[in-house]
């Protein structure tokens, strides 16, 4: 079963802008048991020349993953088996840190599909902007859904 | 910008970070969920990852990989001098629910030192768990002071 090459370069439309906050960078940062006080503390940030708190580098997954989820994955045409998906790669370009303050929009575009071994392969990229227009990041993620009949660990 | 801690001209390739532990429990993937909004419950119960056919309830790919990230942005002393930043999930991390949890130990090494100019070097880290790997291409892009 595997996804229609159609899809392949298909964009989907940027997303609302998501409002990044202190707090929520706080409470990211606080789930890794990372105390770097970059995060938390905007003194800190501006002596990095900063003009407030910065996110941690992989906070910018939480909000690709979610347009990726919310456009592609859940996209009925493309058909994805979201029960069978496991998250294969992830890479990050970054022009420059989240920080507090952003509004950022991801743009998702279908960059490869494929089909291995009856897996289908699917590579999203998400570029995200601020509310200027600036690109802050882009997101390389390669999401795998397995075949039906085939265990984990030989997928991986 | 950037204000890193490390000078681009005392690093060489070959250049260690040094290997650290990371231990992980059930508590933080919980914590990680609310913070990352990735409540798969293959990451918190245990009954549903078994019965997709994994070991036991699993760390999330991107939790590891956060943890991979502040071995390199604290050597290098600011994180927003990453510049590029990828790694491939090879295996996941099996958290038991117990009061130990998992441990991961993260450490890497510079492998290239890329551009004079733009004072960039290239890190390859390594990330175990249980003694597998559990990044495999796991590569960051810094740039240094």
């Amino acid at each position: 079963m595997a996804l229609d090459q159609s899809f392949v370069g298909r964009t989907y439309p940027p997303t609302a802008a998501y409002e990044v906050g202190r707090e929520k960078i706080r409470e990211f940062a606080e789930s890794l048991g990372d105390t770097n006080p970059v995060y938390t503390d905007p003194e800190a940030a501006r002596a990095l020349g900063y003009p407030d708190v910065i996110a941690p580098p992989t906070f910018i997954f939480t909000i690709t993953f979610k347009a990726a989820g919310k456009q592609v994955v859940e996209d009925p045409q493309l058909g994805l088996d979201y029960s069978r998906v496991v998250h294969g790669d992830q890479r990050f370009e970054y022009t420059r840190p989240v920080r507090a303050g952003d509004h950022l929009s991801v743009t998702s575009i279908i960059d490869s599909i494929k089909s291995l071994a009856g897996n289908d392969i699917l590579s999203v990229r998400g570029e995200v902007h601020d509310k200027a227009g600036d690109h802050v990041a882009t997101s390389f993620t390669t999401l795998v859904a397995r075949a039906a009949d085939a265990e984990v660990e030989e997928s991986r | 910008m950037t204000t890193a801690r490390i000078s681009y001209d005392t690093v060489e390739v070959g250049t260690e970070v040094p290997m650290r532990e990371f231990r992980v429990n059930r508590a933080d993937l919980v914590r990680y969920a609310g913070a990352s909004g990735d409540f798969n419950p293959i990451h918190w119960n245990e009954k549903f990852a078994k019965e997709v056919g994994l070991p036991d309830v699993i760390a999330h790919g991107a939790y590891t990989m956060a943890q991979a990230a502040r071995v390199v942005t604290e050597w290098a002393g600011d994180p927003g001098a990453l510049v590029e930043y990828g790694v491939r999930f090879t295996r996941p991390v099996v958290v038991p629910n117990d009061d130990k949890g998992a441990l991961i130990e993260i450490g890497a090494k510079v492998t290239a030192k890329l551009d004079d100019e733009a004072r960039t070097v290239r890190l390859d880290i390594m990330a175990t768990s249980a003694g597998q790997k559990v990044l495999g291409r796991a590569r960051a892009v810094v740039r240094l002071a």
